[in-house]
């Protein structure tokens, strides 16, 4: 009972965040309500007993995401108007078409889905019982979750670490370093063209 | 920001505990919720706020870039070799149970370790693309 309740609210909210953001056109207002998005999915998460998740959600979605949006924002306006989204030049009617099919196709499909939490749903019965039977045993670690993305699938997790240092290395290559004053270089050149 | 003083004296009492949260959440993690990745975002957003308060120049020398680049490459590094570890003492790549005396001590050590490398790679990387942004906003 709490617990729909509790999802009610916060699916509601969700809701109105995405009609906010669609609609407004202060980027540092979207911004804002990008992180309040994520820590909500993360109070949702938490409400599915997915703590791992929410954790993550709330660390990465709500803060860190958050901090390089700004940052990024301060990098791209000039001017205080700019931070104001441009009215779009073209009719929002083709991609509300397919927006709307796409989202009732994805309703449709839903039906087939199994209940949440279906003890014999395909995704509980391969290799789920294994974990949560002989996790504890075989590793000694009772977070199931750690277990998983540890030790039976450290590959993956090896991956994901890899993948996170390759993005260090893309972002040091592309905006890291001293910004060599291009505006006057740009205007020294412009002078000489002249 | 450097003149707020509320600013200031808050974030000087908030950073320490979220750095102690992290190491929690780090070492914590094969119990309760967290690990490696959750640790590490949370401990660099503890620098990232110092960063904000006390400013960009402060806080690298704190951490030096260098010393962030050394980093990052040390947790792939830790996280690797324990696989490369696993080999030499005749398991297979990431096989945890020949660290140890037994399979359980060996996995329990094991996971440890490569959560403390995703830990240190993903602070540094954190603090690395942070610093980056920061860094270009301000004309030299």
């Amino acid at each position: 009972m709490i617990d729909s309740l509790v999802d009610i609210t916060l699916l509601t909210l969700l809701v109105i965040h995405a009609f906010a953001i669609v609609y407004l056109r202060n980027l540092f207002a979207i911004i804002m309500l990008f992180g309040s998005f994520s820590f909500l999915s993360a109070g949702l998460f938490v409400v599915m007993d997915a703590v791992d998740v929410a954790f993550t959600e709330a660390a990465v979605g709500a803060g860190i995401s958050t901090v390089l949006m700004l940052g990024t924002l301060a990098l791209t306006y000039r001017r205080d108007e700019e931070k104001q989204e441009k009215q779009p030049a073209h009719k929002p009617w083709l991609p509300l078409f397919v927006v709307s099919i796409t989202g009732a196709m994805l309703i449709y499909g839903t039906s087939d889905i199994p209940d949440f939490g279906d003890p014999q749903a395909p995704s509980q019965l391969h290799v789920g019982p294994y974990y949560l039977e002989k996790s504890l045993p075989e590793t000694g670690v009772p977070n199931v979750v750690t277990a998983v993305l540890a030790s039976y699938r450290g590959f993956d997790t090896l991956g994901e670490v890899t993948v996170i240092f390759t993005a260090g290395i893309a972002v040091m290559l592309l905006i890291g370093g001293r910004r060599r004053s291009t505006r006057d270089d740009a205007k020294a050149g412009d002078d000489h063209e002249t | 920001m450097k003149h707020n003083l509320i600013l200031r004296v808050v974030s000087k009492f908030l950073i320490p505990l979220i750095f102690l949260f992290a190491l929690y959440v780090q070492f914590h993690g094969d119990f309760g919720p967290g690990g490696g990745f959750q640790a590490g975002v949370i401990f660099s957003a503890g620098l990232i706020l110092y960063a904000l308060v006390f400013g960009v120049k402060t806080a690298k020398q704190i951490i030096p870039p260098f010393i962030l680049r050394c980093l990052a490459s040390l947790g792939v590094l830790i996280y690797a070799g324990t696989g490369v570890a696993g080999l030499l003492l005749g398991g297979n790549y990431l096989e945890y149970g020949v660290l140890g005396s037994t399979q359980v001590a060996g996995q329990h050590l094991g996971i440890l370790i490569i959560e403390l490398g995703v830990g240190i790679t993903v602070m540094s990387v954190m603090l690395i693309i942070f610093f980056a942004f920061a860094e270009r906003g301000q004309p030299e």
